[in-house]
C-alpha cells in the first residue's frame, strides 16, 4: 500500500469512531506483589508470564538506581505515587478542557486533525478506524506477518512470544526494565516471516491505535532470516499526560541477512520521566536501524542498543534531542562487536535551549575476536543560548587492534551572522532559527517518513517561536 | 517622470559600532536604473555603509536617514527591508549545513516576493535561466546553503538569489573579491540582467575597478575615513585604478 493511499485513509478515520468503552479497572498507586500478580490475573496469562513479572518485581525493588544519568532528577521519582496499571478507557474521565491550553494550540498549528488531538491528549481512548486497521493489518496477514499489540500477541502466540520475550533485554538489566517487565501492558508484537519485506513504514494504524501507547508499554519484533520491516512509533504531537513516569522496553530480533528499522519521535510533556530500554540483536549478515527522535519531557535517558552478534552485520543509529527549559535529554547509543566484519554508525546531534541541557551517551565496543570492525561516530550538538548546556560521555572500548575507529564530535553555537544573513532574505528571526535547527536535524529528519518529518520541522518552528529577546 | 523618487536616499548617515563612530555623514542618492559604486580601502567604512542600510543590529545610526523609494527604512528589521526590497550581497555569505540551497529559494522568493512567485512553473523556470545565467548546475540545488561551497560559488549563489529575488534596491559588498576574471564575468552577467533596463537601483562595493568593467556604473564615490571625499562618472574607477587613493586621502584630510 501507497504512502499516499495510507494518508488518505488516515484521513479520513473520523468515520470510524467508536464510543468509548467503560469497563474501568484501576489500582490504586503504588506498587507491590500483589499488584504484580493482579496485573497479570485481569490479563489471563500464562504462569510463566506471571513468574517472570513477579520475578522482575522483586529485582525491581532491590536493584539501586543508575549510577549515571541525572541522578538528582532520578531520585525525584516517586514510585508509590505511580498507578501501575489503568485500562485505557480511564482515559475518557478527562475533560478536553483540562488539557492545557498551549498544547490545544500546539496540535492546532501542527494541523493535527481535533479528533487526534482528543486522543492524544487522552479524552478519548480509542482511536482506531476499523477500515484502516483492517486493510492494512489484511495486508500484513496475507503475507504471514503477524501484527498484533503485545497483550494480544501473547493471548495468541504464547509459544513465540516465550521463545523472544526477555531474550535481548532481561528483566535484570536494568531498574527500568526490571519496572516494565514487572508491569507491562500495551506495546506491539510483530513478527515477520522469512524472506517477507514488509513494504510500507508500519506507522498509519499505530499511530492512531490507543492501546499501543501506555506507560509500560513493551514491544518485541521478531524479522526472520531475509526479511524486513520499517516500524514506526510515535507521533511529533506533543504527548499530553498525567502519568509521570514512562518506562518502556522494546527488544528488536534480526535473524541472519533480516533488516529492521525502528523509528521513534516522542513529543513528550515537561512532567514526564521517559526512561525506556531499546536492544536489538542482530544475527548474521542482518542489519538494525534505529531512527531515534526525543523532545520534550523533564527527563529522557535513553541509549537504543544493538548486539552485533553474527558476522558481517550492521548497526546504526540516528538520534536527535531537543531540550528546552527545564528538560535534560540524556541519550546517546551502545552497540557491541561480538563478530568479525561488522559494522556500525551512530549519529547523535541535540539541541539546547532556553536553558536545556542535551547531553550525549554513548558506548561502542569490540569484543577480542571480532576482526575487522568499522565503526563511527559522529555527536553534534547546537546550542542557541548563553544558559543552555551540552555535554559528551563517550565511551570506545575496543579489544581487537583491527577495529577502524572513527570519533568526531562536534560543539555549534548559532551565529548572529547566520541569522542576518537569512533575515537579509525575507525571514523573521523566529524563522531564520527555525531553518539553522531543522538544518541541523536534516541528517534524522530525511530518515522519516514524509509526513513525520514535515511536522517534526512544524513544531520546530513553533518551539523558535517563544524563543526571541 | 524625469524626476523620479530616488530608490536609495541616504542624508547626513552617522553610524557608529560599539561606541566608535565609522560613517560620519554619508549622502548619497540613487534613481531608478542606477547603478553606483562606493570604492574605498580596507577599513573606510564600506561594509558598514552595506550593513547598516541593510539593517545590521550591531550597527548603531546616531543620526541621519536611509529611504527606499520614500519610505524611512531605519525602523524596520532586517527582513522587513528585504521583504520591502532591500538585498545585500554578502562579501562573506553564511552557510547553514541541513538547508537545501532550492528550499531556501524557494521559501526566499515567497517571503520576498509571495507565495505565488514561488510556485509551479513560473519559479521552475525564472530558476532555470538564472541558473544556466550564472552557471550554477541544476545540483547545486540539492547542496546546503553556502555549506563547502568554493569562494566563486559562494558569490555566484548570491547572484542567483539576487535574480530571483528581484529586488529594488541591489547592494553588491565585494561581490568581486577572491574571484578570477572569469568568476567577475559571471557574475557581472548576473547583475547586469537584474538591474540594466528595471527600475531598480544598484550600489557595487569594491576595493578595486575591475568588475566595474563589466557593470558600468553611472556614479563613483570614494568613500575615505567614513565619508564621501569624491564623487564622478565611470572615468574616476579609472583614475583610482591608476592612482590609487593617496591623492584623495591627502583632501580628506584637509576637509577634516
Amino acid at each position: 500500500m501507497a504512502m499516499e493511499e495510507a494518508r488518505e485513509a488516515v484521513g479520513d478515520y473520523k468515520v470510524g469512531w467508536h464510543d468509548p468503552e467503560h469497563s474501568t479497572i484501576r489500582f490504586d498507586s503504588g506498587l507491590s506483589e500483589d499488584v504484580v500478580r493482579n496485573i497479570s490475573k485481569i490479563k489471563d496469562e500464562p504462569e510463566w508470564m506471571t513468574e517472570i513479572r513477579v520475578k522482575a518485581y522483586h529485582h525491581f525493588v532491590d536493584r539501586p538506581m543508575p549510577g549515571f544519568g541525572d541522578r538528582e532528577a532520578l531520585e525525584g521519582i516517586d514510585f508509590d505515587k505511580v498507578c501501575y496499571f489503568l485500562r485505557s478507557s480511564d482515559a475518557t474521565e478527562k475533560d478536553w478542557g483540562d488539557v492545557p491550553e498551549d498544547i490545544r494550540n500546539t496540535f492546532d498549528r501542527l494541523g493535527i486533525p481535533e479528533a487526534e488531538q482528543k486522543w492524544l491528549s487522552g479524552v478519548t481512548a480509542q482511536y482506531e478506524s476499523e477500515a484502516v486497521y483492517h486493510s492494512i493489518r489484511e495486508d500484513l496477514e496475507s503475507q504471514g506477518v503477524i501484527f498484533l499489540d503485545m497483550d494480544s500477541g501473547l493471548k495468541q502466540h504464547p509459544e513465540l512470544v516465550k521463545k523472544y520475550f526477555c531474550s535481548v533485554i532481561p528483566y535484570q538489566d536494568n531498574k527500568f526494565s526490571a519496572l516494565n517487565t514487572a508491569v507491562w501492558s500495551g506495546g506491539s508484537f510483530i513478527y515477520v516471516p522469512k524472506g517477507v519485506s514488509v513494504e510500507m513504514p508500519v506507522q498509519a494504524y499505530f499511530r492512531i491505535n490507543a492501546k499501543n501507547m501506555g506507560q509500560f508499554e513493551r514491544t518485541l519484533i521478531v524479522a526472520d532470516e531475509g526479511s524486513s520491516i520499517h516500524y514506526v512509533e510515535g507521533c511529533t504531537a506533543p504527548t499530553y499526560s498525567t502519568d509521570s513516569l514512562h518506562s518502556a522496553v522494546v527488544e528488536l530480533i534480526a535473524h541472519e541477512g533480516a533488516h529492521i528499522r525502528y523509528s521513534t519521535i516522542q513529543n513528550w510533556s515537561a512532567n514526564v520521566y521517559n526512561l525506556v530500554t531499546k536492544r536489538g540483536i542482530a544475527h548474521k549478515d542482518a542489519t538494525i536501524e534505529w531512527i531515534d527522535g526525543n523532545i520534550g519531557s523533564k527527563l529522557t535517558m535513553k541509549y537504543p542498543a544493538v548486539i552485533l552478534k553474527g558476522e558481517g552485520s550492521h548497526a546504526e543509529v540516528i538520534s536527535v534531542a531537543y531540550a528546552g527549559k527545564g528538560q535534560h535529554q540524556d541519550a546517546g547509543a551502545k552497540i557491541h562487536h561480538l563478530a568479525s566484519n561488522t559494522t556500525s554508525k551512530i549519529l547523535s546531534k541535540s539541541i539546547s535551549k532556553d536553558g536545556g541541557r542535551g547531553s550525549y551517551r554513548g558506548m561502542v565496543t569490540v569484543s577480542p575476536k571480532a576482526e575487522n570492525c568499522k565503526l563511527n561516530v559522529v555527536c553534534d550538538a547546537l546550542i542557541l543560548d548563553d544558559g543552555s548546556q551540552t555535554d559528551t560521555y563517550p565511551t570506545m572500548e575496543v579489544a581487537n587492534p583491527s577495529a577502524r575507529c572513527e570519533h568526531e564530535a562536534s560543539v555549534s553555537k548559532v551565529s548572529d551572522n547566520q541569522v542576518f544573513y537569512l533575515m537579509s532574505r525575507g525571514h523573521s528571526e523566529e524563522e531564520a532559527l527555525a531553518m539553522i535547527v531543522n538544518g541541523f536535524f536534516e541528517p534524522f529528519t530525511r530518515e522519516l517518513p514524509m509526513e513525520y518529518a514535515v511536522e517534526l520541522n512544524k513544531l520546530m518552528a513553533l518551539e523558535m517561536e517563544g524563543s526571541i529577546g | 517622470m524625469s524626476l523620479k523618487t530616488p530608490v536609495l536616499s541616504i542624508q547626513g548617515l552617522h553610524v557608529g559600532i560599539d561606541g566608535t563612530q565609522i560613517l560620519r555623514g554619508i549622502d548619497l542618492n540613487i534613481r531608478p536604473g542606477e547603478i553606483h559604486a562606493i570604492m574605498g580601502r580596507n577599513g573606510s567604512g564600506k561594509t558598514t555603509a552595506a550593513s547598516t542600510i541593510m539593517g545590521h543590529p550591531d550597527y548603531e545610526v546616531e543620526s541621519g536617514s536611509i529611504e527606499l523609494n520614500g519610505a524611512d527604512l531605519l525602523e524596520l528589521e532586517a527582513w522587513e527591508r528585504a521583504r520591502k526590497g532591500v538585498f545585500l550581497s554578502f562579501q562573506y555569505p553564511q552557510s547553514v549545513p541541513g538547508l537545501q540551497v532550492g528550499h531556501f529559494l524557494r521559501k526566499s522568493v515567497a517571503a520576498i516576493r509571495g507565495d505565488e512567485a514561488a510556485k509551479g512553473a513560473p519559479f521552475r523556470n525564472a530558476l532555470k535561466s538564472a541558473m544556466e545565467e550564472v552557471s550554477i548546475p541544476r545540483s547545486f540545488l540539492s547542496r546546503y546553503v553556502n555549506d563547502g561551497f568554493s569562494g566563486g560559488e559562494k558569490k555566484r549563489f548570491e547572484i542567483l538569489q539576487l535574480m530571483l529575488l528581484k529586488p529594488k534596491l541591489a547592494i553588491l559588498d565585494e561581490t568581486d573579491s577572491g574571484l578570477d576574471i572569469d568568476g567577475i564575468r559571471v557574475v557581472s552577467r548576473g547583475i547586469n540582467a537584474a538591474i540594466r533596463g528595471s527600475d531598480s537601483g544598484a550600489l557595487i562595493i569594491t576595493h578595486y575597478s575591475r568588475i566595474l568593467e563589466h557593470v558600468k556604473p553611472d556614479y563613483v564615490h570614494v568613500l575615505i575615513k567614513g565619508k564621501i571625499v569624491k564623487s564622478g562618472g565611470p572615468e574616476l574607477a579609472l583614475k583610482l585604478e591608476d592612482k590609487g587613493y593617496e591623492w584623495l586621502e591627502t583632501n580628506a584630510t584637509e576637509n577634516d
